[in-house]
């Protein structure tokens, strides 16, 4: 097991690195970054000083060290937009994005599991049908779609919830809805394949012979067995939900790192647009890592090599 | 002795896209406490469907009928699937032939094996582990208390083979059906295995049905056999004599396989029967061996054979009478 985590932990930095190469390039290609400080009109010795000031004149490897250096120690730099420093922006607008992900993944996991298991166990049966029209509906609606339907139904004509702002725990049940909806379908139909699987092994044949109740069957020999590859996949879908986020946070005016990424694409904040890319694919490079540790837990045959 | 299982007239039919599969056919048996019946018959006769429907453990589809089946003293016939549970493991356990997949992946050893008695007595989680102890070194395992922290993938094939053995004890069953028990495993692991099951079967006074298709193996253990082909038992008796006067013309054909040591020169092509076994899709018209039968005439293809009982728990199913059977293998052998 340590070696096992060792060796993904390493892979994990790797792709870090990477990703923060192509995120400190994504800022470095969007134009002239001096011109863009000094503004539009600003002479071209004004250029030239802010060049010098912030460094842009170093090579490349150079400037990549240093704020690789400062995003280490927790500084990304100011926003163009606001002048204020973007990692106090971020830790305001970061928790809100990260408890949408987790109970949209959570609405997602309590509804898809369940069915996934229920289709298994009746194949063919009108709840494995219904699961799978539930599951062809959400590979097929946009999210946007979804979550406007859900705004007109329940937040307009029934008026049981609000439809945008941050302010209580209401505010996030349909967002959570609209984002973690769209996962249900795979997580659903890997619950449901494992399921099936695992039903049919040997394994399951001895808990029978041994006279284990159903339930046992179900969920003590099966179920942990069937999870196992959908752990993964959950971590993948947390990862995905980040970057919904940001349709979603938009449409509901809801005050996360996704409505963020909006507002500063479309203000040209790029030093606030980079720090957001950052931060996201490293959570998603983190998420993946614990998944797979989880998934080694798991699995007696990786933890016990 | 006392009759433990009882079996009349055993049938399962499992519905398949072709028509209706047909797979074990007006199977009849009986197992005393103490004795060791072996089933045998070629790949595909029905052996394992017999086996789980007596546990009733048939897929899920497969379509279970029977005159009688009464496992100690209990008819199983009108038994409620929660009766069955409160059974299986319990007073009847079952081996399986594939040990490398038959165990959890995810669970410990010591788990799997408490987990049976747990859910069938009312003790504690101590008395369990030192019952899965015991039972582990009775099965010859070494360290035994060390093993029960082990996952399944840490263990050989011979020795997951010998847990699940340990598990079928775990209860003290009156009945332990082992399907293929060894099949899957290294001759000289094969024969360990063999050895001990019939040595726990005396000495913990059970009834076992061991499935095989190897008359080696039956000679050594069984005290009574029966014979099974597309479905049938083809003949029954106990082992001294159905070795000594086999009457089925089947038997006789299966017999002429095994290799004799001393007798049989290495090198000689061993004896086996021409001929393919019938399909099991339908009803079978005549008796189902005309077709690969030497001493097969005309009745043969179109009248229906009944067992035929010679003497208490000695059976054929042919046409033929037991004189013409006896002197066709006495032919066979000059
Ligand atoms: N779940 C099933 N669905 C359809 N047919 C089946 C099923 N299980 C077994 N059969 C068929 O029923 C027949 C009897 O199978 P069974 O497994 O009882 O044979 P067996 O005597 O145990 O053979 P082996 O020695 O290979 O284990 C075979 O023709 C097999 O193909
Ligand atoms: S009934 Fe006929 S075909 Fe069948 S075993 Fe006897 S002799 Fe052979
Ligand atoms: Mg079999």
């Amino acid at each position: 097991m340590l070696a096992y985590a060792a060796k993904r932990i390493c892979l994990a930095l790797l792709v870090a690195l990477t990703v923060s190469i192509i995120s400190f390039g994504l800022l470095r290609l969007s134009g002239d970054l001096a011109q863009a400080l000094a503004g539009q009109s600003s002479t071209a010795a004004d250029v030239e000083a802010l060049r010098k000031a912030y460094g842009l004149d170093q090579p490349l490897t150079v400037q990549y060290l240093e704020w690789a250096g400062k995003v280490l120690a927790g500084d990304f730099g100011d926003s163009f937009f606001f002048k204020e420093p973007v990692a106090a922006m971020l830790a305001q607008r970061l928790p809100v994005t990260m408890l949408l992900g987790a109970s949209a993944l959570t609405f997602a996991l309590v509804l898809a599991v369940p069915l996934g298991v229920v289709a298994a166990m009746r194949p063919n049966s009108w709840i494995d049908r219904l699961a799978l029209t539930l599951a062809v509906l959400g590979q097929a609606l946009p999210s946007f779609w979804f979550a406007l339907m859900l705004m007109i139904v329940f937040g307009l004509t029934l008026r049981w919830l609000p439809i945008s702002g941050t302010g209580t725990w209401q505010h996030f049940v349909m967002p959570s809805i609209a984002l973690g909806y769209y996962a249900t379908p795979a997580i659903m139909r890997l619950t449901r394949a494992g399921m099936m699987e695992v039903m049919a092994s040997d394994y399951i044949r001895t808990a029978r012979a041994k006279g284990l109740r159903m339930p046992t069957v179900l969920f003590k020999h099966a179920l942990r067995n069937a999870v196992i590859p959908v752990v993964a996949l959950a971590a993948v879908q947390f990862g995905f939900m980040l970057g919904g986020s940001i349709v979603i946070e938009t449409i509901f005016a809801l005050h996360g790192v996704g409505y963020l990424a909006w507002e500063s694409i479309t203000r040209a904040d790029f030093p606030v647009v980079q720090a957001i890319v950052l931060v996201l694919a490293s959570i998603y490079v983190v998420l993946t890592l614990l998944a797979d540790l989880l998934n080694a837990f798991l699995d007696p045959r990786i933890r016990i090599a | 002795m006392s009759v433990i299982l009882d079996v009349q007239a055993l049938d399962v039919r499992i519905p398949l896209a072709q028509g209706m599969l047909h797979p074990v056919r007006d199977v009849s048996f009986a197992v005393e406490r103490g004795e060791t019946l072996c089933i045998v018959g070629e790949s595909g006769c029905g052996k394992s469907l017999t086996s789980l429907a007596l546990m009733d453990l048939l897929p899920r589809r497969a379509e279970r009928r029977a005159a009688r089946l009464i496992f100690a003293g209990e008819d199983l016939t009108r038994a409620s699937e929660a009766r069955m549970t409160d059974l299986r493991g319990n007073k009847m356990a079952m081996i399986f032939q594939e040990p490398m997949t038959s165990l959890n992946p995810s669970y410990s050893i010591g788990n799997q094996l408490e987990e049976a008695l747990l859910r069938h007595r009312r003790i504690g989680r101590r008395e369990a582990t030192d019952r899965a102890i015991y039972l582990l070194e009775k099965v010859g395992i070494t360290a035994a208390a060390s093993r029960l922290t082990q996952y399944p993938h840490q263990l050989s094939g011979g020795l997951r083979q010998r847990v699940m053995i340990a598990m079928a004890l775990m209860c003290g069953p009156d009945l332990i059906i082992a399907d293929e028990p060894t099949t899957a495993l290294d001759v000289t692991i094969q024969a360990q295995i063999l050895h001990l099951l019939a040595q726990l079967q005396r000495e913990f006074k059970m009834g076992l049905i061991l499935i095989t298709h190897d008359l080696g193996i039956v000679a050594r253990v069984a005290t009574r056999v029966a014979v099974m082909y597309a479905g049938q038992i083809v003949e029954t008796g106990t082992v001294a004599e159905l070795f000594a006067r086999p009457l089925h013309p089947y038997t006789q054909g299966l017999l002429r396989c095994i290799p004799v040591p001393g007798r049989t020169k290495r090198g000689t092509h061993l004896g086996s029967i021409p001929g393919i076994v019938p399909n099991l899709i339908g009803d079978l018209v005549g008796c189902s061996f005309h077709n690969r039968c030497e001493h097969a005439y005309e009745s043969c293809a179109a009248t229906d054979v009944s067992q035929r009982e010679i003497a208490p728990g000695r059976a054929y199913r042919c046409l033929l009478t037991a004189e013409q059977c006896a002197a066709n293998a006495a032919k066979a052998a000059a």
